[in-house]
């Protein structure tokens, strides 16, 4: 168990490393490319995830209503309309930042990590250069700007996946149309994005604090991985309770 | 030149580091030997402010390295220059913009200046066509010498090599040793070399410190070293049963 001096020592820690890394940087020609690279590596390669998970979770939320929740009683675009709803509101905000913690929270620390034990990140304390802020800013302001555009490609996949059960027969594109564009709320719209934001912040940070700090070899890299992956996920659902409450 | 006076450095208690006082000349090659375990790792982590020292002074041409403020340790390190054991390159950059990473990072001269200022690093270490090249496609001995490129692209006044000839075969350790012995006379660079390897210590060791359990146990050159007087350096340098085999035929023929 984590005992309250380890995780005061743990969170000082964390404060000091991010406070080091939001800075202005040495070069801003080379945080420009860093933050490019980052925004294709965390935020680009993740596009096909983000689509192929979000068709058919859209596609299945669709299906689930108009088989297990719609009756009689209901109006017809009660399908559309809640399918829209769960998308916007958060399976493509809060539950794809929670994949997506998976796949780049492991990424940043894995390499973070074995930059440190093959002492890459030595050389560059070495040089002179802030070595958190040359290699944490561009991955947190990159992540922060792709996000929201990964939320929205979520949210417009699992739409098209549910206009995709039409296929099946089970619910028609005309009652599908009419739910999704009952009483569009736009608000919900930008929820979804400050969602994103806060949640690609907390993976970024997170996952480069437990990758910066590693120490030993190839197992601790592991470790880290794994740790940075559980950590932003508790993180990002924890403050879902909170954002959620205050911004709907 | 870089001294060092009264440096104390512990863990947990353990004092790792006890009283080194020694002076790294300008335009010599520097040694600091010792097994492993004896601290000569935490003494170069200490020079190059990797770590800080419990007590004591570093002073850089006469400038106390833990007194300086910040902005005057960045601008000190930028006079530095480093060998790491791993090579340490970064595996993501060709090898010509590992070699460009530090001109890009401090020059404000034109990219065809910095690449310029880069092959000439690259040709230096003789190396060639290999500039496009990924770390993990070299060998180690090339990865090496990418990183001493790397290490003077700055022209720093300081080069700090750790372990240099670690993992690689007597013949690239020779070259690896040439090559950091020639920059260092040539360009007049105040160069200290971490190492156990006894092929260095008696090829460039100038001017040599030998650690033993936290102490500077004896200081003296590679002409010095195989007389001296003293048990433990005779341990260290004596361990491989060939230099004691010459020792004993050098004795036998005297």
């Amino acid at each position: 168990m984590v005992s309250i001096k380890d995780g005061l020592n743990g969170l000082g820690e964390y404060v000091i490393l991010i406070g080091k890394a939001i800075a202005v940087p040495d070069r801003w020609r080379m945080f420009w490319k860093q933050y490019v690279t980052e925004m294709f590596q965390l935020g680009y390669n993740s596009i096909g995830i983000v689509l192929i998970i979000s068709f058919f979770i859209g596609a299945v939320i669709c299906l689930q209503i108009k088989l297990n929740i719609q009756s009689p009683w209901m109006p017809t675009m009660v399908t559309g309309y809640t399918t829209r709803e769960i998308m916007l509101l958060e399976f493509s905000s809060s539950i794809m930042c929670l994949i997506l913690a998976g796949k780049v929270g492991s990424n940043i620390a894995s390499e973070l990590g074995t930059m440190r034990i093959t002492q890459q990140i030595d050389a560059l304390d070495i040089m002179g250069v802030n070595s958190a802020n040359y290699l944490i800013l561009p991955k947190i302001i990159g992540l922060m700007t792709i996000m929201p555009v990964l939320v929205t490609l979520s949210v417009f996949a699992g739409v098209v996946g549910a206009y995709a059960t039409t296929f099946l027969g089970t619910t028609t594109f005309a009652e599908l149309n009419e739910g999704f564009r009952y009483e569009f709320n736009q608000w919900f719209f930008w929820c979804g994005m400050i969602k994103a934001v806060v949640y690609a912040f907390i993976i970024t940070t997170i996952s480069a604090y437990k990758g910066y700090m590693v120490e030993g070899g190839s197992v601790e890299v592991g470790k880290a991985s794994t740790s940075a992956v559980v950590t932003s996920s508790i993180y990002i659902l924890f403050s879902d309770i909170f954002l959620t409450n205050m911004l709907t | 030149m870089i001294e060092v006076k009264e440096l104390f450095k512990a863990f947990d208690g353990r004092l790792v580091l006890n009283n080194i006082n020694t002076v790294f000349r300008n335009g010599e090659v520097n040694l600091i030997i010792g097994q492993s375990g004896s601290g000569k790792t935490v003494l170069m982590k200490n020079i190059v402010g990797l770590l800080t020292p419990d007590k004591g002074r570093i002073l850089y041409d006469g400038r106390d390295f833990c007194a300086l403020n910040k902005k005057e340790k960045i601008q000190l390190r930028r006079e530095m220059g480093m060998i790491f054991q791993s090579a340490a390159l970064f595996d993501s950059m060709t090898v010509l913009d590992n070699v460009m990473f530090p001109l890009n990072m401090f020059s404000d001269k034109s990219y065809n200046e910095r690449k310029k200022r880069a092959m000439e690093c690259l040709d230096r270490v003789d190396l060639h066509n290999v500039d496009l090249k990924y770390p993990g496609e070299l060998s180690g001995g090339m990865q090496k010498r990418v990183a001493i490129a790397r290490a003077i692209a700055l022209e720093p006044k300081y080069l700090f090599c750790d372990e240099p000839n670690s993992g690689l075969d007597p013949k690239t350790s020779i070259i690896i040793d040439e090559l950091i012995s020639s920059i260092t006379h040539e360009d007049n660079i105040t160069t200290i070399v971490n190492t156990h390897d006894m092929n260095s210590v008696i090829g460039i060791g100038e001017n040599i410190t030998f650690i033993y359990k936290g102490c500077a146990e004896w200081k003296g050159s590679n002409k010095e070293i195989l007389n001296a007087d003293n048990k433990p350096l005779e341990e260290f340098i004596f361990a491989s049963d060939i230099l004691r085999h010459m020792k004993t035929s050098k004795k036998t023929n005297e």
